[in-house]
C-alpha cells in the first residue's frame, strides 16, 4: 500500500468520529427538527452513491472500448461502493420521509430512479459473481446500459409529481448547516476514496496471483 | 447489410415455421399469464380501472422473457452460435437481424394478448387502435433492443436463464412505466392525445439511444 494510505484512514475515522458532534452543533431545522439531521448522512451518502455510480459506467465504457483490465478494477469497486452507499441512502431516506412527509415511501422521480440504479449496480455484482468467465466484458455493456437509463427513469417518474427538496437548496444554506453537511461529505467522499484503493488493489493483486498460477503451469 | 439482417431473419422464419416452438410456447405462457392475472384481480367480475394496461405489460415482458431466452438459447444447442458469430457481415446485423425476428414473434403475441386483456379486464383498449399499436409496437422495440443484447450477451454466461430478467427488468423500467401510462390514458373515456403523445415521444427516445447503443456495445461485448 502507499504511504499516504494510513495516515489517510486515521484522518478518514476521525472525521467520522467527530462528524456526531458536529452535526448535533448544527441548528434545528425549523419545521423539521430533529430528524432533519439524518440529511447530514443522508446527502452525502447520496452524491457518494451517485458518483460511484457514474465511475463505474464511465470505467465500463473506457473497458469495452480499451479492453485494458484496469479498468474493468475501476468499475468493480465502483459499482461495490454504489451498492454500499446507495443502501446508506435508501435506509436514511425513508427514516426521515416517515417524520418529514409522514411515509415511508413515495414513487417520487429521485427516489425510484435511485431505487432503480442500486438495483441495475447490484445486478452488475450479481452478474460478476455467478456469470463465470467472461462475464466481466457483460457486466461492463450492463453498466453502459444503466448509466443511459438514469435520464429515461428519471423523466418517467417525473412527469406524476414530485416533492423532493430541489439541489437548488443546497447552496443556499446557512453556514451553520452547511459547515456540517460539508463535513459530513468530506468523510464520506474520503471514505468511498479508500474503500476504492483497497477494492481495486485486491483485484490487481488477484490478477496477479492468476498471471503467476499460468505461468507456472506453462513450465510444468 | 440490409441482405444480411434479411438472410438472418428468413432464417429465423424458417426454423420457427418448421417447429413452432417459440410462437406456441411464449403465447401459451402469455395466455396463461393474463389468465392468473385475471384470477388474481378480477373480484365479484369486475377488474380495477387501470389494471388491464399493466397486466398487458407485465404479460409482455414476461412473455419476452421467456422467448428472448429461448432464441439464443436454441442457437446454442444446435452449436450453430458460432457459425452466426463467423456470418460475414458487419456484427450489428447479425444483432438487427435476431432484434426483427424477437420484434415479429412479440408482434404476434400481442396480437393476441391484446384483445384477450380487453375482455377478461372488461378495458377499453381498442378504441383508439392506432395509438395503442404505435404505443405497443415502441415499447416492444425498446423492451426487445436491451433484451436481445443481453440475451446475446449471457449466451456464454453461467446461470443465464436467471441473470436474464435480472438484468433486463431494472434496465427496462422506463418502457413499463411510459407503455403502461401511454396505455392506461389510451383506455380511458376522456382520451388525451397530448399525455399518449409524451409517452410515445419519450418510447421513441428510449428506442433510439438502446438501439445505438446495443449496435455499438453488440461487437465488443460478443468478441472473444
Amino acid at each position: 500500500m502507499p504511504k499516504w494510505f494510513q495516515p489517510t484512514t486515521l484522518l478518514c475515522a476521525a472525521l467520522f468520529a467527530i462528524s456526531p458532534f458536529v452535526i448535533a452543533n448544527a441548528p434545528y431545522e425549523s419545521t423539521m427538527g430533529l430528524v432533519q439531521k439524518v440529511f447530514y448522512y443522508h446527502m452525502p451518502s447520496a452524491w457518494v452513491f451517485l458518483t460511484a455510480s457514474v465511475i463505474c459506467g464511465s470505467a465500463s465504457a473506457r473497458f469495452l472500448a480499451t479492453g485494458n483490465p484496469r479498468h474493468d478494477r475501476t468499475a468493480l469497486a465502483a459499482a461495490e461502493m454504489a451498492v454500499l452507499f446507495g443502501l446508506l441512502t435508501l435506509v436514511t431516506g425513508p427514516l426521515w420521509a416517515r417524520k418529514a412527509w409522514g411515509t415511508w415511501w413515495i414513487w417520487d422521480a429521485r427516489i425510484t430512479s435511485s431505487l432503480v440504479g442500486w438495483m441495475i449496480a447490484w445486478a452488475y455484482l450479481i452478474l460478476r459473481q455467478y456469470g463465470g468467465p467472461g462475464s466481466e466484458k457483460l457486466a461492463a455493456g450492463l453498466a453502459l446500459f444503466g448509466t443511459a437509463n438514469v435520464p429515461f427513469i428519471y423523466v418517467s417518474v417525473n412527469y406524476w409529481r414530485t416533492i423532493h427538496p430541489a439541489t437548488t437548496v443546497v447552496p443556499k444554506l446557512p453556514f451553520s448547516m452547511g459547515f456540517p453537511l460539508l463535513f459530513c461529505l468530506a468523510a464520506f467522499y474520503l471514505l468511498m476514496f479508500l474503500l476504492m484503493k483497497l477494492r481495486t488493489r485486491v483485484a490487481e493483486q488477484q490478477a496477479r496471483l492468476d498471471a503467476i498460477y499460468l505461468s507456472l503451469d506453462e513450465q510444468a | 447489410m440490409l441482405r444480411a439482417i434479411l438472410l438472418i431473419v428468413r432464417k429465423d422464419l424458417t426454423v420457427e415455421v418448421r417447429s413452432r416452438e417459440l410462437a406456441y410456447t411464449t403465447l401459451f405462457f402469455a395466455v396463461s399469464c393474463v389468465l392468473v392475472f385475471a384470477f388474481s384481480l378480477v373480484q365479484e367480475g369486475r377488474a380495477a380501472e387501470g389494471v388491464g394496461a399493466g397486466v398487458l405489460w407485465m404479460a409482455i415482458m414476461f412473455a419476452g422473457n421467456l422467448a428472448l431466452g429461448r432464441t439464443f438459447e436454441r442457437e446454442r444447442q444446435s452449436e450453430t452460435l458460432r457459425a452466426l458469430m463467423l456470418v460475414p457481415a458487419p456484427r450489428p446485423a447479425v444483432y438487427l437481424g435476431k432484434l426483427t425476428g424477437i420484434v415479429l414473434l412479440l408482434a404476434i403475441t400481442e396480437a393476441v394478448l391484446v384483445p384477450l386483456v380487453a375482455l377478461l379486464f372488461e378495458s377499453a383498449l381498442l378504441s383508439h387502435p392506432f395509438w395503442l399499436a404505435s404505443v405497443v409496437a415502441t415499447g416492444t422495440v425498446g423492451f426487445a433492443a436491451v433484451g436481445t443484447l443481453f440475451a446475446a450477451m449471457l449466451v456464454r454466461a453461467r446461470s443465464r436463464d436467471v441473470l436474464l430478467p435480472v438484468l433486463l427488468y431494472p434496465i427496462t423500467v422506463p418502457v413499463l412505466i411510459a407503455g403502461v401510462r401511454a396505455t392506461v390514458a389510451i383506455a380511458q373515456p376522456e382520451f388525451e392525445v397530448d399525455v399518449v403523445r409524451f409517452w410515445l415521444m419519450l418510447l421513441i427516445a428510449f428506442d433510439i439511444v438502446f438501439i445505438t447503443l446495443a449496435l455499438w456495445t453488440f461487437e465488443p461485448v460478443m468478441t472473444d
